[in-house]
C-alpha cells in the first residue's frame, strides 16, 4: 500500500495536470477597515464538517456536493463530524484534533486575549472534491457571502483539508 | 480540490465586502484560482493548520495569516509561512 507521503505527491502530481479554471485581472479586495481587535470573523472550511444531527453532505452527487452546513460558534469542536473521506488525505490529524481544519477553539483563545475583536455567531463549512464548482459559484458560496455580510462580519478566515 | 473550492468561496466572500484570508496546501491551485489573500503552508493535505494538538503552530500559523490583510501589496497576495527553525 502507498503511504500518505506518495499518495499527496501522486496528488500533487494529477493536479497540477487538472483544468482548474485560471483566472485573469485582479480578484476582488476589500481590504479591512479597523483594526484586527474590533473585527468580526468567520471561519469557513471545505473539510465537509456537520453536525451529529445535520444532513450529511451527498457523496453520490456528480461534480461534488456544493451545499454548506452552518457550524454554531458555541459549538464543542470535537463533536462535529468529519464527512469529508478521501484517499488524498489523511484525516487522522483532524480526529484528534478538529483544530487542523477549523482553529476555531485558536479563534476563541484569540478574542480572549482582545486580538480579534469577536467571533460570529456561525461558521461555514462546504464539502472537497468539487470537481464541477458552477453551483458553488454561482449559488452557495455568494449566498454564504450574504449571510456573513448581514451578520456583520468583518473578516473571513478559511481552510481547505 | 479543496484548495480550489477555497479559493472560489473566498473570492465570492471578498465580492461582497468581507476581507478574506486562505491557508492553501496547494500553491499551483492557488496561482490559478487566485483569491484575494493566502498564506501558503509546508504540510501534506489534511494538516492545514500543521500539525494536531500543537497550539503554538496553529497560532503562529493563524498569526501569519492576519497579517496578510494588513499588506498593502495589490492582491492576489501569496505568502509562504516558514515554521521558526525550519529556515
Amino acid at each position: 500500500m502507498a503511504s500518505i507521503f506518495k499518495l499527496d505527491n501522486l496528488y500533487r502530481f494529477f493536479m497540477r495536470a487538472y483544468p482548474v479554471k485560471s483566472y485573469g485581472g485582479t480578484p476582488p479586495n476589500a481590504p479591512v477597515r479597523k483594526a484586527l481587535n474590533q473585527c468580526r470573523v468567520a471561519l469557513i472550511t471545505t473539510a465537509g464538517l456537520h453536525l451529529q444531527e445535520q444532513k450529511p453532505y451527498d457523496d453520490r452527487i456528480i461534480g461534488g456536493d456544493c451545499s454548506y452546513r452552518e457550524i454554531p460558534n458555541t459549538i464543542e469542536t470535537h463533536v462535529l463530524v468529519l464527512g469529508h473521506r478521501s484517499k488524498a488525505f489523511d484525516a487522522s490529524g483532524t480526529e484528534s484534533d478538529i483544530n487542523l481544519v477549523l482553529p476555531l477553539d485558536r479563534f476563541r483563545e484569540l478574542e480572549t486575549e482582545g486580538k480579534i475583536g469577536s467571533l460570529n455567531d456561525r461558521h461555514f463549512s462546504f464539502m472537497g472534491s468539487i470537481t464541477k464548482p458552477k453551483p458553488l459559484i454561482q449559488k452557495t458560496a455568494p449566498e454564504v457571502g450574504k449571510m456573513l455580510k448581514a451578520d456583520g462580519v468583518d473578516v473571513a478566515f478559511l481552510t481547505p483539508v | 480540490m479543496c484548495n480550489q473550492s477555497v479559493g472560489l468561496i473566498q473570492r465570492a466572500v471578498e465580492e461582497r465586502g468581507i476581507s478574506t484570508v486562505s491557508i492553501t496546501l496547494d500553491e499551483s491551485i492557488t496561482k490559478r484560482v487566485k483569491p484575494t489573500r493566502a498564506l501558503s503552508v509546508p504540510y501534506g493535505f489534511g494538516y492545514p493548520l500543521g500539525e494536531p494538538n500543537n497550539p503554538e503552530l496553529q497560532h503562529a500559523l493563524i498569526a501569519e495569516a492576519l497579517a496578510l490583510l494588513a499588506d498593502e501589496t495589490p492582491p492576489p497576495i501569496l505568502r509562504a509561512f516558514v515554521r521558526k527553525g525550519m529556515q
